[in-house]
């Protein structure tokens, strides 16, 4: 054999062996959760509120935490960031919008706890009391800069052709916009959000200080919350066995939670017009 | 040279009066000492043209001789281009269409484009076609909506093929129907213009014909100017041709003639395919 070819033969398997390695990671990092979190599964478990150690208690509240968590952040998220991704392809020009992409960039690189600082000066503070409220702005300065940057991207990918053909028409720049590019491009956008939306289900950090946690079912915003993530960090830290298994459970159901969000995406934006 | 598409039949329709010879009609479109640029190049020089009311003009040239560029100084689509500009006159009915104050979108309306490549909105067929009657509020009725629509893709020649399926998307047409659905989408505002920017490069000798063939139909309401690489299709269907090389306007002239006896050497050479 050539030179040329077993390289060929080495590099090909190199890079075979490093995809299966991480995608090995993967799938050890699932099977472990499922089998340490399933035994403590069951339906209980799913609608209680947290017990004292020895007297069961389940995740319930912080799954309802987390799903009000998801909500309000992408009541702030998604607008703000879809209209700053709409603004940097279809309007942006100059220096303004240099400045804009650039801080934005900057955003996605920011640790989520100094995010989570950040609310709690801006919100907890004024506020005198953990919330809801604080919890939810957190996350959703989290999703801005990523819903901005896939927005952003999916408009781009939308071809010059389409908005020359409305222009010619006779279409002011913002029909073209909101009746031709953004319709377009909408399933790459839907998929951008829903992925913002599972990325800041995961986090836990900026929730510490902000919505804090509950050991109660909470739906009002001025009121601390429970969520999945925190509850997982203050079990996986307690000093007792139950508390241990039960952060496995709560861990198996957010990843489920993130799976489910993941994969309604891909049958969302499956449709091609 | 070889013909890539059948030759359609160009005799008079008799329907109709004849079009007026091109000498005596009015310029509907007149440009003066037009110069073009795309940042610091220079991409026009000195353009001076006349298109007369209802004739089809052609644009001929090697690429990158200006053709498109001029085309699309004649309804400000480089107005979208960044550090374009244009210096002269180009007047539509005797009104300088770069003055301060002119309204684009209404010129845009008055003066229709078809792309090269066919660009249908991702939308239903019906959608696409009304599209321009809706932004314009050009319609006060459901009815008459409809009424223009069908009339539109009449005018193109796409309604018995599309009539039964007006809802399903447009991009599920052949490429030949979503290029004569651009056609439709634009005659549904009734331009008074229609500039065609190399309409059938992208399709088959049949639909190139049928594109032609409408072309010719279409010059009886409408004044056309279209861009073409192939000179055997600016013969076919235009009255009149234009010579552009690098930049400038070499020769413009009744097509016949500039296809048996052109008065410059450039254009010679140009057509007979010594260069380009």
């Amino acid at each position: 054999m050539s030179s040329r070819r077993v390289v060929n033969a080495l590099m090909s398997t190199l890079t075979a062996a490093c995809a299966l390695l991480g995608v090995a990671v993967l799938v050890l990092i699932l099977g472990y959760i499922a089998w340490r979190g399933v035994s403590s599964l069951s339906l209980q478990f799913l609608i209680d509120t947290p017990k004292p150690v020895g007297e069961g208690g389940g995740i319930g509240n912080a799954i309802l935490g987390t799903l009000l968590l998801l909500a309000l952040a992408s009541v702030i998220g998604l607008p703000l960031g879809v209209a700053a991704g709409v603004y940097l392809a279809e309007f942006g020009r100059g220096w303004f919008a240099g400045v804009v992409r650039f801080v934005s960039e900057t955003l996605t690189g920011v640790p989520s706890i100094v995010t989570g600082v950040f609310v709690y000066t801006l919100v907890v503070l004024p506020m005198r009391q953990f919330s809801a409220l604080a919890g939810g702005v957190a996350l959703g300065l989290i999703m801005i800069p990523v819903v901005t940057r896939t927005t952003e991207e999916m408009l781009r990918l939308v071809p010059a052709s389409l908005r020359e053909g409305a222009l010619a028409l006779g279409a002011p720049q913002w029909r073209v916009t909101t009746g031709v590019v953004l319709p377009a491009a909408a399933p790459g956008i839907a998929t951008g959000a829903m992925l913002a939306v599972a990325r800041v289900s995961g986090e836990t950090a900026p929730l510490l200080f902000t919505a804090f946690g509950s050991r109660f079912f909470n739906v009002y915003l001025d009121q601390p919350v429970a969520s999945l993530t925190v509850q997982i960090f203050n079990y996986a830290l307690s000093p007792y066995d139950e508390w241990h298994a039960q952060a496995w459970a709560a861990t198996l159901v957010l990843m489920t939670l993130i799976l489910v969000i993941n994969v309604s995406v891909r049958l969302l934006t499956r449709r091609k017009f | 040279m070889t013909t890539t598409a059948p030759v359609p039949v160009l005799a008079p329709s008799g329907r109709d009066e004849p079009p007026p010879r091109p000498e005596e009609a009015p310029a509907k479109i007149s440009v003066r000492g037009l110069d073009f640029y795309y940042g610091r190049a220079q991409a026009l020089h000195a353009i001076a043209l006349d298109v007369p009311e209802r004739v089809v003009m052609a644009f001929i040239g090697p690429s990158g001789c200006g053709k498109s560029t001029f085309l699309r100084t004649l309804n400000r689509m480089n107005d979208t281009i960044p550090g374009a500009r244009a210096e002269g006159d180009v007047l539509i009915d005797g009104e300088d269409i770069y003055a301060p104050g002119v309204d684009v979108v209404e010129l845009r309306r008055k003066v229709g484009m078809v792309f090269q490549k066919s660009n249908p909105f991702p939308k239903s067929i019906f959608d696409n076609v009304a599209y321009g009657l809706r932004i314009n509020r050009l319609t006060k009725s459901k009815s008459e909506l409809h009424g223009r629509v069908e009339q539109a893709l009449r005018d193109a020649a796409l309604w018995s093929e599309v009539k039964d399926r007006l809802k399903s998307s447009a991009l599920g047409l052949s490429g030949g129907q979503q290029q004569r659905l651009c056609i439709a989408r634009a005659l549904a505002v009734r331009p008074e213009v229609v500039l065609m920017d190399e309409p059938a490069s992208a399709l088959d000798p049949i639909a190139t014909q049928k594109i032609e063939e409408l072309i010719v139909e279409l010059k009886r309401q409408y004044t056309i100017v279209i861009v073409t690489h192939n000179m055997q299709q600016a013969a076919r269907v235009s009255d009149r041709t234009a010579f552009f090389w690098l930049g400038k306007l070499v020769e413009v002239n009744e097509t016949e003639k500039m296809f048996t006896n052109p008065d410059e050497k450039l254009t010679e050479d140009y057509i007979t395919g010594r260069f380009g």
